[in-house]
């Protein structure tokens, strides 16, 4: 068997640049499955490791008021493992030289010691200090977005009440991972701040001393979760409490969940691609081997050597170009996992990225891609087993041609001898000529994935912030407040004109289903805030019912436009009423609810009150506005229009500009792949042709002519479908990756389309070039001896 | 410069080659395939190589041809130097001047006759239309049959087609009849003494074949890289004369 081996490093030298070729592609396939699968593990690995470590709760419950001694009732319901008692405020933040308003939480945590639940990881600094009741600790996304340090003072407004605070530490908790203000739909870690404080001074400054508003437990093992919750509301109803739930409805939890399954509906898709384009290629490449060595195999044959060991020669040449490509996929999938874990955990802000290449992964990755190999060359194999000695000694009979059907059409005088023979070379093997267009048109459908995203989120801001949320600035007030705070809000200068807006957390349900979230109230023939359908037309709001966005109305609470919705206001009285759903709406971002402003007030019965504003401004006078608004207690929040896109901007646009490249990357490895197999194969089927036409006089040109107009002509016939699978790929990502932070429409601009086209017109370029330079070695005297 | 031929004083000198070597460098091993030729080649006339296999004639051919050059020593075509590397002299001299016809036809699979034989018309200056190359070797009922679906004989007149139907100055022909049985050589050689007489083309014919010499004006035999005798026909004998 040596002098087999031989032989095989010397086909596999002989071969080296289709089977490196190969290999990148099915070393992009396993790349790409780890990149993915590593990720998801390590950011679950991680998560869960942050969540255990700092003991994340598992029911949160905010409440009204509650005197400190409820906390041992809750205790007491069968179930409940813990439960930490705490108070949480919202609060206006001072900070010297920006001239924003900023907006954030603060939450209590005990005077000394750590918190039961929910525990402070610290990035510098230290915990707070018995006794000092001006020291905080504030979230390191917000000491990063201000430069600002442990021992660095800071202003804020508690409960309308001036106080200056001490930084001690920077840290963070799993609660707040992904930090959201109340009313944005981006975190902005310049404008909304993270912070705890000890609880006897939160307590002082909340009017909250022997009480909380805010509990979070952990259950035992075999506890029945909504029974609990349902005992909790129970309890806490006189006290105020809005409705307890569980972990999967707390938005930072909710939110990274919504990622990662994201992220795991991907994974699978490229690979398939990938080895799909292996497969493929290790097809033609072995099925043209095998009939280059007919002769090769026939000798081997005759002298003895069986069917068995002649295929597992061919086999094992197979597998080194297969192992080469798991090996180098393992090492490339390592490489962009730990990139793109990176980009996750600052997206994220995850405080540790512990990453993790499973074995099982790379077990999985391997047995796929081998599995795929030996799909690929099956037939091939099974060909080799099949030749008879003194058949393969023979010739093989002369390829029987046709003319093609372009020619019969009456187009032929109008072609080149030349061109004829291209033509006639792609209709002479149609399988092959088909399956190099499929795994051109692929290359250029994944390269139209690279640049979806950012068409789609462009396109998704500019209805948006363009149709649908038109405000300059959006204010937010701490609570249910009269109408005259709009008309104080218009009356400063630079405020040309504000729309009141009335937003109170609600518990829908249809059937059994049921979804939290704010119910959004403004004024028929509102001109900032407007709802827009489907089709992009603006929707009226009706005098009675509620306008749901479809997302919430099909995919959540499975209700259409007709049907009776049961609304639990969870605010003031707390009303339940059956009202009917008069309208859906197109939203692209976020779930909402919405209604006319006087059918909410009327409905919750508190007064013709409001609990917002939606502002256009004068920029001139922006930040006479700002300190106005931070002078203003009630103020709570505000959000900046331009600045929500730019939040938007900076959450995404790293890691699409990392899918681009990845995307690119692999696309031109797919390219790169099938046109220079392609053309490496055609090389040497067409050699002897190609050198006797040399022969004839015909110039390097002229039969590069032939060569590359074949690739020319694959490439060009794979752009229609390639972009119209590009479609379809985007499409499909699109409604895999639809949540309630948003859903994806399929918008494509006419840039993608000829990026998408370019990339792979100019890979094909290259590809063909170097084997262009193969015939000018075209062995002329060689031909005249040698019979095909 | 134009020199008398010995015997056919008419006729001018198309090739001339001097001092010409030929060493390859196969592994290890030199191989000299061309010691040292001194000969001329007349225009119109009919020329047969013999020698066995080894004997530098296909060298030589190649060297006339274009598609080789020489280690040293000088070749002229008319006034072109065949000695030079220059890749795109080459290459121009063949598609101007030569015709090739090949052991193994090498007819392109995919084209019909006529479009094999249009694959050099369309590249030459004053090419006869492909229709009547093929008539030349009678084989106007097979303009549009694909080269599988002739037989040896029929490619190889196709390929003799292919080679005249831009009125080669010269016709080079490397076993012609190599490949073919007996009387479908004839029909073949029969193509090549029409084309020769008609056209008036310069031919070579390489060939192991003796009886093929009959046919030819000059008869030139090589041993071992050298002229070993050149052999004058004092007439010509038809195809279908010959014995084999």
């Amino acid at each position: 068997m040596r002098a087999l081996h031989h032989k095989l490093w010397r086909d596999l030298w002989q071969l080296r640049g289709q089977s490196l070729a190969i290999t990148a592609v099915l070393a992009s396939g396993v790349a790409c499955y780890l990149m993915f699968m590593s990720t998801l593990d390590s950011l679950l690995l991680s998560r869960d490791l942050y969540y255990s470590e700092n003991r994340f709760a598992e029911i949160f419950v905010p409440i009204k008021r509650a005197p400190e001694s409820v906390a041992r009732r809750l205790r007491m319901i069968d179930g409940v493992d813990k439960v930490d008692t705490r108070v949480m405020a919202p609060l206006t933040i001072d900070i010297e030289g920006f001239r924003e308003p900023v907006v954030g939480t603060v939450t209590s945590i005990p005077d000394h010691g750590e918190p039961l639940l929910n525990r402070l990881y610290l990035r510098a600094g230290r915990s707070i200090e018995q006794g000092h009741n001006d020291e905080i600790i504030i979230s390191e996304a917000f000491a990063k977005a201000h430069a600002m340090n442990p021992g660095d003072r800071l202003g804020v407004i508690i409960n309308g009440k001036r106080k200056q605070l001490r930084i001690v530490g920077t840290g963070g908790s799993p609660e707040f991972i992904h930090q959201l203000r109340p009313g944005g739909m981006f975190p902005d870690y310049e404008r909304y701040g993270i912070l705890w404080m000890g609880r006897t001074a939160l307590a002082n400054a909340y009017d909250m001393e022997g009480a909380f508003n805010y509990a979070v437990l952990t259950l035992t093992r075999d506890a029945d979760e909504q029974g609990v919750i349902d005992r909790i509301d129970d309890i806490l109803k006189p006290y105020g409490g809005i409705g307890a739930f569980a972990r999967e409805y707390q938005p930072s939890h909710q939110f990274l969940a919504q990622e990662l399954d994201q992220l795991e509906n991907l994974s699978g898709l490229f690979p398939i691609i990938f080895l799909g384009v292996a497969a493929f290629l290790l097809h033609t490449v072995v099925t043209r081997l095998v009939s280059t060595q007919r002769e090769q195999i026939a000798a081997l044959k005759a002298f003895g050597y069986s069917n068995v060991s002649v295929s597992a020669h061919y086999l094992q040449l197979i597998m080194l170009i297969v192992l080469a490509g798991i090996v180098l996929g393992i090492a490339a999938g390592a490489w962009l996992g730990t990139l793109l874990s990176a980009i996750y955990v600052e997206y994220f802000r995850l405080p540790f990225l512990r990453f993790e290449l499973h074995p099982l992964r790379i077990a999985q990755a391997s047995v796929i891609t081998i599995i795929t190999g030996l799909l690929g060359t099956l037939a091939a194999v099974r060909a080799i087993a099949r030749l008879k000695p003194a058949e393969a000694m023979r010739p093989v009979a002369p390829a029987r041609y046709h003319t093609t059907l372009i020619e019969e059409l009456g187009f032929q005088r109008l072609l080149s001898t030349p061109t004829r023979m291209i033509l006639r070379n792609l209709g002479h093997k149609p399988v092959k000529s088909l399956m190099s267009i499929l795994g051109i048109a692929l290359a250029v459908g994944m390269l139209m994935t690279g640049r979806f995203q950012e068409n789609t989120i462009n396109y998704m801001m500019d209805v948006h912030y363009g149709l649908s949320q038109r405000e300059d600035l959006a204010v937010g007030f701490s609570e249910a407040t009269s109408r005259r705070a709009l008309t104080e809000l218009e009356s400063l200068r630079g405020v040309d004109y504000g729309e009141p807006v009335r937003n109170v957390p609600a518990r829908l349900r249809y059937q059994h289903r049921e979804y939290r979230v704010y119910i959004s109230a403004f004024e028929p023939g509102a001109i900032i805030k407007r709802l827009v359908d489907s089709d992009l037309n603006i929707v009226e709001l009706p005098g009675d019912g509620i306008v749901l966005n479809d997302y919430l109305a099909r995919e959540i609470l499975h209700i259409e436009s007709g049907q009776p919705l049961t609304v639990e206001i969870l605010e003031g009285s707390m009303p339940i009423r059956q009202i009917p759903v008069t309208a859906l709406i197109r939203q692209d971002l976020g779930v909402g609810a919405y209604m006319d402003l006087d059918a909410l007030n009327r409905l919750i019965g508190d007064g013709d009150v409001i609990s917002g504003a939606y502002l256009y401004i004068d920029e001139k006078y922006a930040d006479e506005i700002y300190r106005h608004l931070k002078e203003r207690p009630r103020v709570v929040g505000s959000v900046i229009r331009t600045q929500e896109i730019e939040n938007f901007h900076r959450t995404m646009d790293e890691s699409m500009l990392f899918w681009t490249f990845v995307a690119t990357l692999f696309a031109v490895v797919i390219a790169v792949g099938v046109v220079y197999n392609s053309a490496r194969i055609t090389l040497t089927e067409r050699s002897r042709e190609l050198a006797s036409l040399r022969v004839l006089g015909y110039t390097r040109g002229e039969i590069s002519y032939i060569l590359l107009g074949e690739l020319a002509l694959l490439t060009l016939v794979a752009m229609p479908p390639g972009l119209w699978f590009g479609r379809a790929l985007c499409g499909y990502i699109a409604s895999s990756i639809g949540n309630e932070m948003y859903r994806v429409p399929l918008v494509l601009e006419p840039a993608t389309y000829a990026f998408a086209a370019l990339v792979v017109l100019v890979a094909s370029a290259v590809s063909a070039l170097l084997v262009r330079r193969r015939l000018d070695a075209l062995d002329l005297i060689e031909v005249l001896k040698t019979k095909d | 410069m134009i020199a008398r031929s010995p015997h056919r004083t008419d006729t001018e000198v198309a090739f001339r080659t001097r001092g010409v070597t030929k060493v390859y460098q196969m592994g290890e091993v030199q191989v000299h395939a061309l010691r040292g030729i001194d000969l001329e080649l007349y225009k119109g006339e009919f020329v047969v190589l013999l020698g066995p296999s080894g004997s530098g004639k296909s060298t030589l051919l190649n060297i006339l041809g274009g598609l080789d050059v020489p280690t040293s020593g000088t070749v002229n075509y008319e006034d072109h130097d065949l000695s030079t590397f220059r890749e795109a002299v080459l290459t121009r001299y063949r598609r101007e001047h030569v015709g090739f016809v090949f052991q193994f036809y090498n007819l392109i699979p995919s084209l019909t006759a006529r479009e094999n034989v249009a694959l050099v018309t369309e590249i030459a200056t004053n090419p006869m239309p492909p229709d009547e190359a093929l008539a030349l070797v009678n084989l106007s009922d097979r303009l549009d049959h694909f080269p599988a679906q002739l037989s040896g004989g029929e490619q190889q007149r196709v390929a003799i087609a292919r080679a005249i139907a831009k009125r080669p100055d010269v016709l080079l022909c490397d076993e012609p009849t190599g490949a073919l049985d007996i009387s479908t050589g004839i029909v073949v050689l029969e193509a090549l003494a029409r084309v020769n007489r008609d056209l008036g083309t310069t031919t070579a014919v390489i060939t192991h074949n003796v009886a093929i010499a009959g046919m030819a004006d000059r008869v030139i035999r090589l041993s071992d890289g050298r002229i070993a005798d050149i052999e004058i026909n004092s007439s010509r004998q038809s195809p279908a004369e010959l014995s084999w």
